[in-house]
């Protein structure tokens, strides 16, 4: 196992499970928090489209991703507040359509060849350096962010009605916050791939909503707890030859069952 | 309007005001005016567009016709501030916040250039805590409270925000006899120094502690509880006798309601 670090490939893909570990760990708490996660799968789905669309007018994957992704977050952040009431399904059809768009490119696409399934399940091959690049730059990105608008997310999350009563531009706000999960769900498409990447937001932020006493602590553990499943799930990918994506998700499904069990033990045991 | 400048506006106007949502009037031809330093219930049946109507106050909503002005000026224009406290119903227990950072939200507007609350703010929610006897519990989580305490955190935080002007949205809706008596009598304290307007639909309540109520059902009627209702019912209260019979009150409106079982007993 241990040659595996000597392969330049898998040193890569490392340093960017750590890099989007950090993007995980500070968005997913305000995700759920917020109740974003049907919303969040929208826009890794949708994603597809630019990936597709990409792929069948010759330009950088990554570039039709992300403004593909940034584009279904403004969707569906005008959705959720002008039409509240009917928002899931509305964000439903996003999530299908988005999806189909890319399937019907690449499908029309001739020739071309590339392993698509890498896209959505995740590959250890997929990370390249300049990747690593981008993915530091978002995180340095992402801290600030959240360090300037703390208190700003912690009165939205916990009531944006209030936040709204204080002068908070909340619609804003929660458009800044969809937008940083469409960049999150960018750069950790090629790792643990755009299906994976939604159980990778909520998993670790739900336990450590359960063992935290804050926001910001909450964040920290789930970026610890991120780390963990990540880099766990990718020696496991390495080993048994695996979707990287798919073993990081059951690593992470493991850990949250057990830890979910622990505090239900300790509360009975109280 | 005529001018009155030596007169001091009252603390909220409303004139002929209709509101409807999705197509059902809520609110038809509503008009009041609530003094400075009045302690005014809104009171009628679920639905009938009490909290509507609070939101409207607020700013929240806009009508579709009529005024609202708030010491003299539109909600959006008037520079007065209303300290908001919403039902506590315990939706979002799960997020992990403490008490003093709940409190704090009320200062949410007065943040230092880095969007940080300093010292002088973290010292005015705390002595906002205190005037609800909360300031011991400021750093536990805010799910390890009950909910009449969460309750009271949620005044402390309107409190920390010093409104002129103080609205609750039916703030002892899941809080035992005690926990409401205590809230009441804090909310009577307060008056001294602001307005406050809470919608309830407790009577026994209302009859012992509020100046006005506003019986709201699509159309709306200003009542006046005198001093001496007030005292008695208070007196009542107090003895824990049991709850003044809300019956009686609507028939003095003539309206017809069913007794609660709390009503029955006692």
């Amino acid at each position: 196992m241990l040659e595996a670090l000597q392969m330049p490939f898998f040193q890569h893909a490392l340093i960017a499970g750590v890099l989007i570990a950090i993007a995980i760990g500070l968005i997913g708490p305000l995700t759920m928090a917020n109740k974003m996660t049907f919303m969040s799968g929208g826009i890794a789905h949708a994603t597809y489209g630019g990936v597709g669309a990409a792929i069948f007018f010759g330009f950088s994957i990554l570039a039709g991703a992300a403004a593909a992704a940034l584009m279904a977050a403004a969707i569906i952040s005008f959705i959720s507040y002008r039409y509240a009431h009917r928002a899931d399904t509305a964000i439903g059809i996003v999530w299908a359509v988005g999806m189909a768009i890319g399937v019907v490119l690449s499908d029309m696409t001739p020739g071309y060849n590339v392993d698509l399934m890498s896209f959505l399940f995740g590959s250890i091959l997929a990370v390249g350096s300049e990747d690593l690049w981008l993915m530091a730059l978002f995180d340095l990105l992402a801290v600030f962010a959240v360090w300037y608008l703390y208190y700003d997310f912690m009165a939205l999350s916990f009531d944006p009605i209030f936040a709204k009563l204080q002068g908070i531009k909340t619609q804003l706000l929660h458009l800044l916050l969809l937008a940083l999960v469409a960049m999150t769900v960018v750069l950790a498409m090629r790792l643990v791939g755009l299906i994976m990447v939604i159980a990778l937001l909520t998993m670790p932020s739900f336990s450590s909503e359960q063992y935290a006493r804050s926001l910001g602590g909450m964040m920290i553990f789930s970026i610890i707890l991120s780390i963990l499943y990540i880099i766990s799930g990718l020696f496991l990918a390495y080993t048994y030859d695996l979707s990287s994506g798919a073993s990081v998700i059951l690593v992470a499904a493991f850990g949250t069952i057990t830890l979910f069990l622990i505090k239900k033990i300790k509360k009975v045991f109280k | 309007m005529p001018k009155r400048a030596s007169l001091k506006p009252p603390a909220v106007e409303v004139e002929r005001l209709f509101f409807s949502y999705e197509g059902r009037t809520v609110l038809e031809d509503v008009s009041f005016q609530v003094e400075n330093g009045d302690f005014l219930a809104i009171i009628g049946p679920n639905g009938g567009g009490k909290s509507t109507l609070l939101r409207l106050m607020m700013g929240i909503l806009k009508p579709d016709r009529g005024e609202i002005r708030l010491f003299g000026k539109p909600p959006q224009e008037a520079d007065v501030v209303i300290g908001y406290v919403p039902q506590e119903t315990g939706h979002n227990l799960d997020f992990p916040i403490t008490v003093l950072d709940v409190v704090l939200m009320g200062a949410l507007h007065r943040r230092n250039f880095w969007r940080r609350y300093d010292k002088k703010l973290r010292q005015k929610a705390l002595d906002a805590l205190e005037k609800v006897q909360m300031a011991s519990m400021a750093h536990r989580r805010i799910s390890d409270l009950s909910g009449g305490q969460r309750q009271r955190v949620l005044i402390a935080r309107a409190l920390c925000s010093d409104p002129q002007i103080l609205m609750l949205d039916e703030p002892t809706a899941s809080i035992d006899f005690n926990g409401q008596r205590e809230i009441f009598s804090l909310l009577e304290k307060f008056n001294d120094e602001m307005t406050i307007i809470v919608v309830s639909h407790d009577m026994s309540m209302v009859m012992g502690y509020a100046k006005h109520a506003l019986y709201v059902n699509k159309r709306a009627i200003m009542h006046t509880i005198d001093p001496h209702t007030r005292y008695q019912i208070k007196q009542q209260l107090s003895n824990r006798k049991g709850h003044y019979c809300g019956a009686e009150f609507w028939q003095d409106m003539g309206k017809k309601i069913e007794c609660t079982t709390e009503c029955r007993h006692a």
